[in-house]
């Protein structure tokens, strides 16, 4: 279910019947089978997503022709129960080169029993991309769509 | 309208509100930076791109269906620009793209804890 948002920050929750660790692996380590297909830079198709597992590591897609595009930085690696990375992909759908106008995404898996693990995610700081950009001006005011996406999420999980 | 090109209305409906199906296609990214670098009329665009003019509109109105770009008459002119709503676009498309990551998540990793346990 989702919780609450800030409107600079995207906020979902899911709670799967499997230990944390499990989780922490699956999300880290099969990043390619969870991403949406059509969330794609390249010019080509996607091979494989790759997560490389540390602090400081690229999160990237290679294209079945080799060429590669790195949308998101690690900087947390902290299993079973942390990852945070930079989201390196702005408003105009083009690659950020500045650290300082990146948003962040962290994700934490926290225990609720042997096989039950809540995964909490928080995709923050979203207004960094717009900083810069004059169109940001009005980009925080509408929330139009929240009520929509709220109930379309309570409906897939 | 005279001039503009129609668009089917089978690629109107799977692209909107869905810009990343819309920036699937190379020609139509590259339309896309340009118009984002700074508004650019159709005919500019047909210029700058090895596509033809009518191909240009017909793109620019795949990307507007998706909420990427706005357009502006100036005299007999269409301006195109990139939708200034950037960061609430953003933020709507993030919200959907989780939402589907981890209802996908936790199919894989409940059906992979099957098989394991």
């Amino acid at each position: 279910m989702t919780t609450q948002s800030q409107p600079t920050s995207v906020r979902h929750e899911v709670v799967v019947a499997a230990p944390a660790e499990r989780a922490f692996r699956v999300f880290t380590e099969q990043m390619d089978r969870i991403k949406p297909r059509e969330h794609n830079l390249l010019a080509v198709d996607v091979e494989e997503t790759v997560v490389e597992p540390r602090a400081g590591g690229r999160i990237y897609d290679r294209g079945v022709d080799g060429s590669e595009c790195e949308w998101a930085t690690v900087t947390s690696f902290e299993p079973p129960e942390r990852f945070v990375f930079s989201w390196n992909i702005g408003t105009t759908w083009q690659l950020e080169t500045d650290p300082a106008r990146r948003s962040e995404v962290e994700v934490r898996f926290v225990a609720e029993g042997d096989q039950r693990t809540r995964v909490e995610l928080e995709h923050r700081h979203l207004d960094r991309h717009g900083e810069g950009w004059e169109g940001a001006r009005e980009g925080v005011d509408s929330a139009d769509g929240w009520p929509l996406y709220l109930q379309r999420f309570a409906e897939l999980v | 309208m005279s001039g503009q090109v129609r668009v089917g209305l089978r690629s109107v409906v799977a692209y909107q509100a869905d810009p990343w199906a819309a920036l699937g296609d190379p020609t139509r990214r590259a339309i896309f930076e340009r118009v984002a670098a700074r508004p650019r009329a159709v005919g500019e665009l047909a210029l700058e791109l090895p596509v033809s003019r009518p191909a240009v509109s017909q793109h620019l109105k795949v990307l507007k269906e998706a909420g990427l770009v706005l357009d502006q008459a100036a005299g007999n002119r269409r301006i195109y620009r990139a939708d200034p709503d950037g960061v609430a676009a953003l933020r709507a498309q993030l919200d959907r793209f989780w939402s589907q990551a981890l209802a996908t998540f936790k199919e894989v990793v409940e059906q992979d804890n099957e098989e394991v346990s």
